[in-house]
Protein backbone atom coordinates (compact mmCIF):
# COMPACT_ATOMS: atom_id res chain seq x y z
CA UNK A 1 0.00 0.00 0.00
CA UNK A 2 3.01 2.34 0.70
CA UNK A 3 4.53 1.49 -2.26
CA UNK A 4 1.36 2.62 -4.58
CA UNK A 5 0.73 5.65 -2.56
CA UNK A 6 4.41 6.95 -3.43
CA UNK A 7 4.05 6.10 -6.76
CA UNK A 8 0.80 7.56 -6.91
CA UNK A 9 2.29 10.90 -5.40
CA UNK A 10 5.07 10.65 -7.35
CA UNK A 11 3.03 10.75 -10.94
CA UNK A 12 0.94 13.27 -9.17
CA UNK A 13 3.77 15.85 -8.53
CA UNK A 14 5.87 15.09 -12.09
CA UNK A 15 2.64 15.52 -13.89
CA UNK A 16 0.86 18.41 -12.03
CA UNK A 17 3.59 20.64 -10.49
CA UNK A 18 5.74 21.82 -12.66
CA UNK A 19 3.07 24.36 -15.14
CA UNK A 20 2.97 26.13 -11.70
CA UNK A 21 6.59 26.25 -11.28
CA UNK A 22 8.54 29.97 -12.12
CA UNK A 23 10.93 28.51 -13.72
CA UNK A 24 10.61 26.11 -17.22
CA UNK A 25 13.59 23.25 -17.11
CA UNK A 26 15.37 24.60 -20.07
CA UNK A 27 15.75 28.10 -19.84
CA UNK A 28 18.68 30.07 -17.89
CA UNK A 29 18.40 31.95 -15.40
CA UNK A 30 20.96 34.55 -16.33
CA UNK A 31 20.81 37.14 -12.90
CA UNK A 32 22.05 34.08 -10.69
CA UNK A 33 24.18 32.62 -13.43
CA UNK A 34 25.78 28.87 -13.12
CA UNK A 35 25.76 27.05 -10.37
CA UNK A 36 24.15 28.74 -7.99
CA UNK A 37 24.03 27.38 -4.42
CA UNK A 38 20.04 26.56 -3.55
CA UNK A 39 18.07 29.57 -2.78
CA UNK A 40 14.27 30.81 -2.24
CA UNK A 41 13.95 31.33 -5.88
CA UNK A 42 16.18 27.88 -7.33
CA UNK A 43 15.20 25.58 -3.85
CA UNK A 44 18.24 23.21 -5.67
CA UNK A 45 20.35 25.74 -6.99
CA UNK A 46 21.37 25.91 -10.98
CA UNK A 47 23.45 23.39 -12.97
CA UNK A 48 25.87 23.92 -15.34
CA UNK A 49 23.92 26.21 -17.72
CA UNK A 50 22.22 28.34 -15.09
CA UNK A 51 18.80 25.90 -15.38
CA UNK A 52 16.78 25.66 -12.49
CA UNK A 53 17.74 22.21 -10.63
CA UNK A 54 14.50 21.47 -9.18
CA UNK A 55 12.36 22.27 -12.08
CA UNK A 56 14.90 19.66 -14.49
CA UNK A 57 14.25 17.21 -11.51
CA UNK A 58 10.31 16.79 -12.34
CA UNK A 59 10.69 17.27 -15.90
CA UNK A 60 13.33 14.02 -15.63
CA UNK A 61 10.35 12.20 -13.28
CA UNK A 62 8.30 12.34 -16.39
CA UNK A 63 10.63 11.03 -18.59
CA UNK A 64 12.21 8.35 -16.16
CA UNK A 65 8.75 7.26 -15.24
CA UNK A 66 7.54 6.95 -18.61
CA UNK A 67 10.59 5.36 -19.65
CA UNK A 68 9.98 2.64 -16.66
CA UNK A 69 6.45 2.30 -17.06
CA UNK A 70 6.63 2.35 -21.14
CA UNK A 71 9.55 -0.28 -21.71
CA UNK A 72 7.82 -2.55 -18.87
CA UNK A 73 5.13 -2.73 -20.59
CA UNK A 74 6.42 -3.61 -23.78
CA UNK A 75 9.09 -6.34 -22.23
CA UNK A 76 5.34 -8.11 -20.55
CA UNK A 77 3.31 -8.06 -24.17
CA UNK A 78 6.35 -9.26 -25.76
CA UNK A 79 7.40 -11.48 -23.72
CA UNK A 80 4.29 -13.07 -21.87
CA UNK A 81 2.34 -14.37 -24.60
CA UNK A 82 5.80 -16.32 -26.16
CA UNK A 83 6.14 -17.40 -23.10
CA UNK A 84 2.66 -18.96 -22.73
CA UNK A 85 2.81 -20.20 -25.84
CA UNK A 86 6.06 -22.37 -25.57
CA UNK A 87 5.20 -23.41 -22.19
CA UNK A 88 1.41 -24.49 -23.67
CA UNK A 89 2.45 -26.06 -27.14
CA UNK A 90 6.02 -27.11 -26.46
CA UNK A 91 7.34 -28.96 -29.47
CA UNK A 92 8.74 -26.62 -31.75
CA UNK A 93 7.11 -23.51 -30.01
CA UNK A 94 9.39 -23.89 -27.26
CA UNK A 95 12.61 -24.69 -28.89
CA UNK A 96 12.28 -21.67 -31.02
CA UNK A 97 11.24 -18.93 -28.37
CA UNK A 98 13.16 -20.66 -25.08
CA UNK A 99 16.10 -21.14 -27.30
CA UNK A 100 15.94 -17.20 -28.43
CA UNK A 101 15.48 -16.03 -25.48
CA UNK A 102 18.50 -17.78 -24.64
CA UNK A 103 20.51 -15.68 -26.63
CA UNK A 104 19.15 -13.06 -25.57
CA UNK A 105 20.19 -13.98 -22.34
CA UNK A 106 24.00 -14.48 -22.54
CA UNK A 107 24.40 -10.86 -23.66
CA UNK A 108 25.31 -8.80 -20.50
CA UNK A 109 21.66 -6.56 -21.46
CA UNK A 110 23.65 -3.42 -21.05
CA UNK A 111 26.17 -3.80 -23.47
CA UNK A 112 24.03 -4.68 -25.61
CA UNK A 113 21.49 -1.57 -24.77
CA UNK A 114 24.29 0.53 -25.18
CA UNK A 115 24.97 -0.70 -28.21
CA UNK A 116 21.88 -0.47 -29.89
CA UNK A 117 20.98 2.98 -28.32
CA UNK A 118 24.52 4.30 -30.05
CA UNK A 119 23.24 2.81 -33.22
CA UNK A 120 19.34 3.41 -33.23
CA UNK A 121 20.23 7.06 -31.38
CA UNK A 122 19.49 8.50 -28.31
CA UNK A 123 16.03 9.17 -28.21
CA UNK A 124 13.35 8.37 -25.18
CA UNK A 125 11.03 6.78 -27.55
CA UNK A 126 14.23 4.41 -28.95
CA UNK A 127 15.35 4.08 -25.02
CA UNK A 128 12.04 2.87 -24.46
CA UNK A 129 12.14 0.51 -27.07
CA UNK A 130 15.21 -0.89 -26.96
CA UNK A 131 14.92 -0.91 -22.83
CA UNK A 132 11.60 -2.89 -23.66
CA UNK A 133 12.72 -5.22 -25.71
CA UNK A 134 15.53 -6.56 -24.06
CA UNK A 135 13.81 -7.34 -21.35
CA UNK A 136 10.86 -10.12 -22.84
CA UNK A 137 13.18 -13.17 -21.92
CA UNK A 138 12.47 -12.53 -18.27
CA UNK A 139 8.74 -12.10 -18.54
CA UNK A 140 9.00 -15.28 -21.30
CA UNK A 141 10.42 -17.27 -18.75
CA UNK A 142 7.63 -16.49 -16.03
CA UNK A 143 5.19 -17.85 -18.08
CA UNK A 144 6.66 -20.22 -19.65
CA UNK A 145 7.64 -22.28 -16.42
CA UNK A 146 4.48 -21.27 -14.95
CA UNK A 147 2.43 -22.57 -17.94
CA UNK A 148 4.67 -25.98 -18.12
CA UNK A 149 3.48 -26.28 -14.29
CA UNK A 150 -0.20 -25.48 -15.11
CA UNK A 151 -0.93 -27.38 -18.66
CA UNK A 152 -0.32 -30.81 -16.48
CA UNK A 153 -2.67 -30.58 -13.85
CA UNK A 154 -5.75 -32.40 -13.77
CA UNK A 155 -7.87 -29.92 -13.75
CA UNK A 156 -6.93 -28.97 -18.00
CA UNK A 157 -7.38 -32.45 -18.09
CA UNK A 158 -10.58 -31.99 -16.75
CA UNK A 159 -11.56 -28.95 -18.73
CA UNK A 160 -10.07 -30.58 -21.92
CA UNK A 161 -13.05 -33.87 -21.34
CA UNK A 162 -15.65 -31.64 -20.34
CA UNK A 163 -15.31 -30.73 -24.17
CA UNK A 164 -13.08 -28.03 -24.25
CA UNK A 165 -10.98 -27.46 -27.56
CA UNK A 166 -7.15 -26.40 -26.88
CA UNK A 167 -7.52 -23.17 -27.47
CA UNK A 168 -10.30 -22.81 -24.55
CA UNK A 169 -8.59 -24.66 -22.60
CA UNK A 170 -5.61 -22.25 -22.96
CA UNK A 171 -7.75 -19.37 -22.86
CA UNK A 172 -9.70 -20.74 -20.31
CA UNK A 173 -7.89 -22.68 -17.61
CA UNK A 174 -3.81 -22.34 -18.78
CA UNK A 175 -3.64 -18.87 -19.31
CA UNK A 176 -5.00 -17.20 -15.93
CA UNK A 177 -2.81 -19.33 -13.80
CA UNK A 178 0.43 -18.86 -16.31
CA UNK A 179 0.20 -15.03 -16.03
CA UNK A 180 -0.35 -14.66 -12.75
CA UNK A 181 3.89 -14.18 -12.33
CA UNK A 182 3.49 -11.47 -14.66
CA UNK A 183 1.83 -8.80 -12.50
CA UNK A 184 4.24 -9.14 -10.09
CA UNK A 185 7.12 -9.02 -12.53
CA UNK A 186 5.49 -5.63 -14.43
CA UNK A 187 6.32 -3.80 -11.01
CA UNK A 188 10.31 -5.05 -11.13
CA UNK A 189 10.51 -4.59 -14.47
CA UNK A 190 9.55 -0.95 -13.82
CA UNK A 191 12.09 -0.49 -11.82
CA UNK A 192 14.62 -2.05 -13.63
CA UNK A 193 14.16 -0.28 -16.79
CA UNK A 194 14.23 3.07 -14.32
CA UNK A 195 18.22 2.27 -13.60
CA UNK A 196 19.14 1.22 -17.01
CA UNK A 197 18.04 4.44 -18.20
CA UNK A 198 19.91 6.33 -15.44
CA UNK A 199 22.97 3.96 -15.68
CA UNK A 200 22.68 4.77 -19.78
CA UNK A 201 22.34 8.49 -19.22
CA UNK A 202 25.20 8.33 -16.77
CA UNK A 203 27.24 6.78 -19.43
CA UNK A 204 25.87 9.48 -21.94
CA UNK A 205 24.67 7.84 -24.13
CA UNK A 206 20.89 7.74 -22.62
CA UNK A 207 18.36 10.92 -22.63
CA UNK A 208 20.62 13.92 -23.82
CA UNK A 209 20.28 17.24 -22.26
CA UNK A 210 18.37 19.82 -22.93
CA UNK A 211 15.89 16.89 -22.05
CA UNK A 212 16.18 15.87 -18.53
CA UNK A 213 16.13 12.78 -16.79
CA UNK A 214 16.82 11.36 -12.77
CA UNK A 215 19.85 9.89 -14.79
CA UNK A 216 21.36 12.65 -16.53
CA UNK A 217 20.80 14.81 -13.45
CA UNK A 218 22.88 12.27 -11.65
CA UNK A 219 25.27 12.27 -14.34
CA UNK A 220 26.72 15.83 -12.44
CA UNK A 221 28.27 13.55 -10.28
CA UNK A 222 30.80 12.45 -12.14
CA UNK A 223 32.43 15.93 -11.99
CA UNK A 224 34.66 15.70 -8.74
CA UNK A 225 33.85 19.63 -7.81
CA UNK A 226 29.75 18.53 -8.27
CA UNK A 227 30.16 15.02 -6.26
CA UNK A 228 32.00 16.68 -2.99
CA UNK A 229 31.11 20.44 -2.93
CA UNK A 230 27.50 20.49 -4.52
CA UNK A 231 25.53 17.31 -2.63
CA UNK A 232 22.69 19.08 -3.71
CA UNK A 233 22.71 18.66 -7.53
CA UNK A 234 22.74 14.81 -7.29
CA UNK A 235 21.15 13.43 -4.18
CA UNK A 236 17.37 14.48 -5.04
CA UNK A 237 17.68 12.39 -8.16
CA UNK A 238 19.05 9.45 -6.45
CA UNK A 239 16.49 9.92 -3.96
CA UNK A 240 14.35 9.65 -6.33
CA UNK A 241 15.38 6.54 -7.80
CA UNK A 242 15.81 4.67 -4.47
CA UNK A 243 12.02 5.72 -3.80
CA UNK A 244 10.83 5.18 -6.95
CA UNK A 245 12.74 1.59 -7.06
CA UNK A 246 11.39 0.57 -3.39
CA UNK A 247 7.80 1.94 -4.06
CA UNK A 248 7.72 -0.75 -7.45
CA UNK A 249 8.84 -3.88 -6.06
CA UNK A 250 6.85 -3.10 -2.74
CA UNK A 251 3.91 -2.89 -5.25
CA UNK A 252 4.95 -5.55 -7.37
CA UNK A 253 5.03 -8.04 -3.55
CA UNK A 254 1.35 -6.15 -3.05
CA UNK A 255 0.50 -7.86 -6.43
CA UNK A 256 1.86 -10.65 -6.22
CA UNK A 257 0.14 -11.79 -2.91
CA UNK A 258 -2.84 -10.16 -4.37
CA UNK A 259 -2.41 -12.69 -7.06
CA UNK A 260 -2.04 -15.74 -4.85
CA UNK A 261 -5.28 -17.09 -4.22
CA UNK A 262 -4.81 -18.95 -0.89
CA UNK A 263 -3.75 -15.89 0.26
CA UNK A 264 -6.88 -14.01 -0.37
CA UNK A 265 -8.43 -12.10 2.27
CA UNK A 266 -5.27 -12.52 4.34
CA UNK A 267 -3.45 -9.71 3.16
CA UNK A 268 -5.01 -6.61 4.49
CA UNK B 1 -29.38 -51.91 -27.95
CA UNK B 2 -27.12 -53.37 -30.84
CA UNK B 3 -23.86 -52.40 -29.57
CA UNK B 4 -22.49 -51.52 -25.96
CA UNK B 5 -21.56 -48.07 -24.71
CA UNK B 6 -17.66 -48.82 -24.95
CA UNK B 7 -15.99 -51.89 -26.31
CA UNK B 8 -12.50 -52.29 -25.38
CA UNK B 9 -10.99 -55.08 -27.33
CA UNK B 10 -7.01 -56.50 -26.86
CA UNK B 11 -6.06 -52.53 -25.61
CA UNK B 12 -2.47 -52.18 -25.02
CA UNK B 13 -0.83 -48.70 -24.57
CA UNK B 14 2.64 -48.52 -24.10
CA UNK B 15 4.44 -45.54 -22.64
CA UNK B 16 8.32 -44.44 -24.13
CA UNK B 17 10.49 -42.87 -22.35
CA UNK B 18 13.94 -41.33 -22.84
CA UNK B 19 15.74 -40.01 -25.86
CA UNK B 20 15.82 -41.97 -29.19
CA UNK B 21 19.15 -43.68 -28.89
CA UNK B 22 18.28 -45.68 -26.16
CA UNK B 23 14.56 -45.57 -25.81
CA UNK B 24 12.93 -47.49 -22.54
CA UNK B 25 9.38 -48.83 -23.51
CA UNK B 26 6.88 -49.16 -20.27
CA UNK B 27 3.48 -51.70 -21.35
CA UNK B 28 1.13 -50.09 -18.65
CA UNK B 29 -2.27 -52.15 -20.14
CA UNK B 30 -1.63 -54.89 -22.37
CA UNK B 31 -4.36 -57.45 -24.03
CA UNK B 32 -7.06 -55.81 -21.73
CA UNK B 33 -10.55 -56.74 -23.22
CA UNK B 34 -14.01 -56.19 -21.91
CA UNK B 35 -17.68 -54.15 -22.68
CA UNK B 36 -19.35 -52.17 -20.74
CA UNK B 37 -23.61 -51.63 -21.19
CA UNK B 38 -24.96 -48.78 -20.88
CA UNK B 39 -25.79 -47.94 -17.33
CA UNK B 40 -23.16 -50.81 -16.20
CA UNK B 41 -20.93 -50.66 -13.24
CA UNK B 42 -17.47 -52.31 -13.36
CA UNK B 43 -14.75 -51.62 -10.67
CA UNK B 44 -11.26 -52.39 -11.78
CA UNK B 45 -8.87 -53.34 -8.92
CA UNK B 46 -5.27 -53.99 -8.36
CA UNK B 47 -1.51 -52.77 -6.89
CA UNK B 48 -0.42 -49.61 -6.88
CA UNK B 49 1.13 -49.14 -10.64
CA UNK B 50 -0.85 -52.24 -12.59
CA UNK B 51 -2.12 -49.73 -14.83
CA UNK B 52 -5.64 -49.18 -13.77
CA UNK B 53 -5.31 -45.50 -14.37
CA UNK B 54 -4.19 -46.15 -17.76
CA UNK B 55 -6.86 -47.56 -18.20
CA UNK B 56 -9.15 -45.84 -17.05
CA UNK B 57 -7.43 -42.90 -19.46
CA UNK B 58 -7.65 -44.78 -23.07
CA UNK B 59 -11.29 -45.98 -22.09
CA UNK B 60 -11.32 -41.96 -21.93
CA UNK B 61 -9.69 -41.45 -24.97
CA UNK B 62 -7.06 -39.10 -22.90
CA UNK B 63 -4.46 -42.01 -23.87
CA UNK B 64 -3.53 -43.60 -27.10
CA UNK B 65 -3.77 -47.05 -27.69
CA UNK B 66 -0.77 -48.87 -29.10
CA UNK B 67 -2.52 -51.67 -30.27
CA UNK B 68 -6.16 -53.16 -29.85
CA UNK B 69 -8.96 -50.60 -29.85
CA UNK B 70 -11.11 -48.97 -27.82
CA UNK B 71 -14.81 -47.98 -29.29
CA UNK B 72 -17.60 -45.69 -27.79
CA UNK B 73 -20.79 -46.42 -28.80
CA UNK B 74 -19.45 -48.70 -31.50
CA UNK B 75 -17.29 -45.50 -32.83
CA UNK B 76 -13.46 -46.34 -32.34
CA UNK B 77 -11.29 -43.50 -31.07
CA UNK B 78 -9.25 -43.96 -33.88
CA UNK B 79 -11.67 -43.09 -36.66
CA UNK B 80 -13.19 -40.75 -34.60
CA UNK B 81 -12.15 -36.74 -36.15
CA UNK B 82 -11.13 -34.33 -33.67
CA UNK B 83 -14.54 -32.65 -33.50
CA UNK B 84 -16.47 -36.07 -33.04
CA UNK B 85 -13.68 -37.00 -30.07
CA UNK B 86 -14.93 -33.56 -28.31
CA UNK B 87 -18.55 -34.42 -28.86
CA UNK B 88 -18.09 -37.74 -27.05
CA UNK B 89 -15.49 -36.35 -24.56
CA UNK B 90 -18.65 -34.22 -23.46
CA UNK B 91 -20.61 -37.64 -22.44
CA UNK B 92 -18.08 -38.56 -19.90
CA UNK B 93 -16.59 -37.30 -16.24
CA UNK B 94 -13.96 -38.06 -14.57
CA UNK B 95 -13.28 -38.03 -11.41
CA UNK B 96 -9.84 -37.89 -9.92
CA UNK B 97 -8.12 -38.99 -6.77
CA UNK B 98 -5.95 -35.64 -6.18
CA UNK B 99 -9.15 -33.39 -5.78
CA UNK B 100 -6.89 -30.07 -5.10
CA UNK B 101 -4.96 -30.54 -8.51
CA UNK B 102 -8.27 -31.27 -10.08
CA UNK B 103 -9.12 -28.16 -9.72
CA UNK B 104 -8.53 -24.95 -10.39
CA UNK B 105 -7.10 -22.66 -7.81
CA UNK B 106 -8.35 -19.00 -9.63
CA UNK B 107 -12.00 -20.48 -10.09
CA UNK B 108 -15.15 -20.86 -7.60
CA UNK B 109 -16.85 -23.86 -7.14
CA UNK B 110 -19.70 -22.45 -9.08
CA UNK B 111 -17.58 -21.53 -12.45
CA UNK B 112 -15.44 -24.68 -12.06
CA UNK B 113 -18.71 -26.62 -12.29
CA UNK B 114 -20.73 -24.54 -14.81
CA UNK B 115 -16.95 -24.86 -17.31
CA UNK B 116 -17.98 -27.85 -18.46
CA UNK B 117 -21.27 -26.50 -19.85
CA UNK B 118 -19.64 -23.91 -20.90
CA UNK B 119 -17.54 -25.62 -23.14
CA UNK B 120 -20.42 -26.88 -24.92
CA UNK B 121 -21.78 -23.26 -24.93
CA UNK B 122 -24.60 -23.56 -22.79
CA UNK B 123 -26.17 -20.10 -22.56
CA UNK B 124 -24.83 -18.38 -18.82
CA UNK B 125 -28.37 -18.51 -16.54
CA UNK B 126 -28.58 -22.42 -18.02
CA UNK B 127 -25.45 -22.77 -17.11
CA UNK B 128 -25.51 -21.39 -13.42
CA UNK B 129 -28.93 -22.95 -12.65
CA UNK B 130 -27.59 -26.32 -13.86
CA UNK B 131 -24.61 -26.12 -12.11
CA UNK B 132 -26.05 -25.13 -8.80
CA UNK B 133 -28.81 -28.11 -9.48
CA UNK B 134 -25.32 -30.31 -10.04
CA UNK B 135 -23.34 -28.93 -6.63
CA UNK B 136 -27.15 -29.35 -4.68
CA UNK B 137 -27.29 -32.98 -5.68
CA UNK B 138 -23.82 -33.62 -4.69
CA UNK B 139 -24.52 -32.10 -1.36
CA UNK B 140 -22.77 -28.98 -1.71
CA UNK B 141 -24.99 -25.76 -0.73
CA UNK B 142 -25.00 -21.97 -1.14
CA UNK B 143 -22.31 -20.80 1.16
CA UNK B 144 -19.96 -22.83 -0.97
CA UNK B 145 -20.83 -21.69 -4.17
CA UNK B 146 -18.72 -18.76 -4.31
CA UNK B 147 -15.84 -19.75 -2.20
CA UNK B 148 -12.19 -20.64 -3.88
CA UNK B 149 -10.75 -24.35 -3.64
CA UNK B 150 -8.30 -23.75 -0.85
CA UNK B 151 -11.48 -22.90 1.37
CA UNK B 152 -12.94 -25.99 0.61
CA UNK B 153 -12.39 -29.53 3.07
CA UNK B 154 -11.10 -32.86 1.22
CA UNK B 155 -14.39 -33.86 1.47
CA UNK B 156 -15.76 -30.79 -0.40
CA UNK B 157 -13.40 -30.50 -2.83
CA UNK B 158 -14.08 -33.90 -3.75
CA UNK B 159 -18.16 -33.31 -3.61
CA UNK B 160 -17.04 -30.41 -6.30
CA UNK B 161 -15.43 -32.81 -8.79
CA UNK B 162 -18.50 -35.61 -8.81
CA UNK B 163 -20.44 -32.25 -9.65
CA UNK B 164 -18.44 -31.13 -12.25
CA UNK B 165 -18.43 -34.57 -13.38
CA UNK B 166 -22.09 -34.85 -13.54
CA UNK B 167 -23.16 -31.41 -14.51
CA UNK B 168 -23.33 -32.34 -18.44
CA UNK B 169 -25.30 -36.10 -17.45
CA UNK B 170 -23.11 -38.02 -18.55
CA UNK B 171 -23.10 -41.68 -20.25
CA UNK B 172 -20.14 -42.68 -18.79
CA UNK B 173 -18.33 -42.12 -15.53
CA UNK B 174 -14.90 -42.64 -14.27
CA UNK B 175 -13.60 -42.36 -11.37
CA UNK B 176 -10.00 -43.05 -10.29
CA UNK B 177 -9.71 -43.92 -6.39
CA UNK B 178 -11.95 -41.33 -6.15
CA UNK B 179 -12.27 -42.18 -2.44
CA UNK B 180 -9.01 -43.26 -1.64
CA UNK B 181 -7.65 -40.16 -0.66
CA UNK B 182 -10.41 -39.92 2.27
CA UNK B 183 -11.45 -40.45 5.49
CA UNK B 184 -13.81 -43.44 6.44
CA UNK B 185 -16.48 -41.17 7.45
CA UNK B 186 -16.36 -39.33 4.07
CA UNK B 187 -15.43 -42.29 1.93
CA UNK B 188 -19.01 -43.79 3.28
CA UNK B 189 -20.56 -40.27 1.87
CA UNK B 190 -19.08 -39.63 -1.30
CA UNK B 191 -19.48 -43.95 -2.32
CA UNK B 192 -23.51 -43.47 -1.27
CA UNK B 193 -23.50 -40.52 -3.59
CA UNK B 194 -21.68 -41.54 -6.00
CA UNK B 195 -23.71 -45.09 -6.28
CA UNK B 196 -27.19 -42.69 -5.76
CA UNK B 197 -26.14 -40.23 -8.89
CA UNK B 198 -25.21 -43.71 -10.68
CA UNK B 199 -28.27 -45.30 -9.75
CA UNK B 200 -30.13 -42.31 -10.71
CA UNK B 201 -28.86 -40.92 -14.20
CA UNK B 202 -27.83 -44.15 -15.40
CA UNK B 203 -24.49 -43.49 -16.34
CA UNK B 204 -21.86 -46.41 -16.75
CA UNK B 205 -19.50 -46.54 -14.30
CA UNK B 206 -15.86 -47.71 -14.84
CA UNK B 207 -14.88 -47.35 -10.49
CA UNK B 208 -10.87 -47.85 -10.29
CA UNK B 209 -9.81 -48.62 -6.93
CA UNK B 210 -7.33 -50.09 -4.82
CA UNK B 211 -10.14 -50.47 -1.95
CA UNK B 212 -11.86 -53.71 -2.46
CA UNK B 213 -14.41 -52.90 -0.43
CA UNK B 214 -15.90 -49.91 -2.19
CA UNK B 215 -15.37 -52.14 -5.49
CA UNK B 216 -17.89 -54.19 -3.72
CA UNK B 217 -20.52 -52.08 -2.75
CA UNK B 218 -20.53 -50.17 -6.00
CA UNK B 219 -20.10 -52.30 -8.75
CA UNK B 220 -21.75 -55.00 -10.88
CA UNK B 221 -18.90 -56.23 -11.82
CA UNK B 222 -15.13 -56.25 -11.32
CA UNK B 223 -11.72 -56.60 -13.07
CA UNK B 224 -8.77 -57.56 -11.26
CA UNK B 225 -5.60 -56.44 -12.54
CA UNK B 226 -1.87 -57.25 -12.58
CA UNK B 227 0.84 -55.75 -14.15
CA UNK B 228 -0.94 -54.57 -17.42
CA UNK B 229 -3.57 -57.56 -17.35
CA UNK B 230 -6.66 -59.16 -16.22
CA UNK B 231 -6.10 -61.46 -13.91
CA UNK B 232 -9.93 -62.44 -12.96
CA UNK B 233 -12.99 -61.07 -14.24
CA UNK B 234 -16.20 -61.28 -13.59
CA UNK B 235 -19.33 -60.48 -11.73
CA UNK B 236 -18.51 -59.28 -8.65
CA UNK B 237 -20.48 -61.47 -6.03
CA UNK B 238 -19.08 -64.44 -7.40
CA UNK B 239 -15.68 -63.21 -7.95
CA UNK B 240 -15.95 -61.99 -4.39
CA UNK B 241 -16.89 -65.06 -2.58
CA UNK B 242 -15.21 -67.52 -4.78
CA UNK B 243 -12.17 -65.87 -6.05
CA UNK B 244 -10.18 -68.15 -8.32
CA UNK B 245 -7.18 -66.68 -9.43
CA UNK B 246 -4.45 -66.81 -6.54
CA UNK B 247 -3.62 -63.16 -6.82
CA UNK B 248 -7.51 -62.34 -6.28
CA UNK B 249 -7.05 -64.58 -3.45
CA UNK B 250 -4.37 -62.43 -1.90
CA UNK B 251 -6.19 -59.48 -2.58
CA UNK B 252 -9.35 -60.13 -1.03
CA UNK B 253 -7.68 -62.07 2.38
CA UNK B 254 -5.24 -58.57 2.43
CA UNK B 255 -8.59 -56.96 3.29
CA UNK B 256 -8.85 -56.12 7.37
CA UNK B 257 -12.29 -56.88 8.37
CA UNK B 258 -13.37 -55.28 12.04
CA UNK B 259 -14.37 -59.15 12.77
CA UNK B 260 -12.28 -60.56 15.81
CA UNK B 261 -13.01 -64.14 14.38
CA UNK B 262 -11.71 -63.62 11.45
CA UNK B 263 -7.72 -63.87 11.86
CA UNK B 264 -5.56 -61.04 10.81
CA UNK B 265 -4.49 -60.70 7.00
CA UNK B 266 -1.47 -62.47 5.62
CA UNK B 267 0.14 -59.79 3.08
CA UNK B 268 1.29 -60.86 -0.25
CA UNK B 269 4.87 -61.12 -0.36
CA UNK B 270 7.29 -59.24 -2.11
CA UNK B 271 6.80 -56.03 -4.71
CA UNK B 272 4.78 -56.42 -8.53
CA UNK B 273 7.72 -56.88 -10.88
CA UNK B 274 8.33 -53.69 -13.13
CA UNK B 275 6.09 -53.36 -15.96
CA UNK B 276 9.43 -52.70 -18.00
CA UNK B 277 10.92 -55.98 -17.64
CA UNK B 278 8.00 -57.87 -17.07
CA UNK B 279 8.37 -61.71 -16.02
CA UNK B 280 8.17 -64.41 -18.66
CA UNK B 281 5.04 -66.70 -18.36
CA UNK B 282 2.72 -65.80 -15.87
CA UNK B 283 3.13 -62.33 -14.23
CA UNK B 284 2.41 -63.58 -11.43
CA UNK B 285 4.33 -66.78 -10.94
CA UNK B 286 7.48 -64.93 -8.71
CA UNK B 287 4.85 -64.11 -5.74
CA UNK B 288 2.46 -67.14 -6.41
CA UNK B 289 1.78 -69.30 -3.53
CA UNK B 290 0.81 -72.33 -6.00
CA UNK B 291 2.71 -71.38 -9.24
CA UNK B 292 3.74 -74.41 -11.23
CA UNK B 293 6.33 -75.28 -13.52
CA UNK B 294 4.37 -74.29 -16.45
CA UNK B 295 3.61 -71.07 -14.64
CA UNK B 296 7.13 -69.73 -15.85
CA UNK B 297 7.10 -70.11 -19.04
CA UNK B 298 3.51 -69.94 -20.51
CA UNK B 299 1.00 -67.44 -20.20
CA UNK B 300 -2.37 -68.47 -19.18
CA UNK B 301 -4.82 -67.39 -20.92
CA UNK B 302 -8.53 -65.67 -19.75
CA UNK B 303 -10.55 -68.21 -19.65
CA UNK B 304 -14.39 -69.24 -18.39
CA UNK B 305 -13.85 -71.13 -15.20
CA UNK B 306 -18.19 -71.05 -15.22
CA UNK B 307 -19.96 -69.32 -12.64
CA UNK B 308 -19.30 -66.42 -15.67
CA UNK B 309 -16.08 -65.92 -13.95
CA UNK B 310 -12.86 -65.38 -16.24
CA UNK B 311 -9.58 -66.16 -14.76
CA UNK B 312 -6.19 -66.32 -16.31
CA UNK B 313 -4.29 -69.46 -14.23
CA UNK B 314 -2.93 -72.66 -15.15
CA UNK B 315 -4.20 -74.26 -11.95
CA UNK B 316 -8.02 -73.93 -13.32
CA UNK B 317 -7.53 -75.59 -16.28
CA UNK B 318 -6.98 -79.08 -15.35
CA UNK B 319 -10.17 -78.86 -12.82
Amino acid sequence: MAGLCILLLELAVVLIVPPMLRWPPNVTDASVGFWAAPSAVHWLGTDDVGRDIFARLLAGGRVSLMVGGASAAISVLLGAPLGVVAGYYRGGWEFAIMRLADVFQCFPSIVVILCLVSLVGPSVVNIILVIGIMGWPVIARLTYSAALTVRQKPYVEAARLGGASQAVVLREEVLPGAVAPVWAALAFRVGRAILSESSLSFLGVGIRTPQASWGNLIQYASQITVLTGRPWVWIPPGICILMTILAVNAVGEGLRRAMDPREEGRHA
Amino acid sequence: MDSPLLKVERLRVDYEQGRLSQRNRLTAVRDVSFTLAVGDTLGIVGESGCGKTTLGRAVLGLEKAKDGTVAYKGRLYTAMSRAEHQTARQEMGLIFQDSTGALNPRKTVLETVAAPLKYRGVSREERSGRAKEALSAAGLFEEDWYQYPYALSGGQRQRVCIARAMVGVPQLLVCDEAVSALDGVLRRQILELLAGLQHRTGAALLFISHDLRAVEEVCRQTAVMYLGRFVEFGATKTLFRKPKHPYTKALLESVLRPDPSVPAPRPLQGEPPSPENPPAGCPFHPRCPVALGKCRHVLPELRCTGEGVLAACHRLEKA
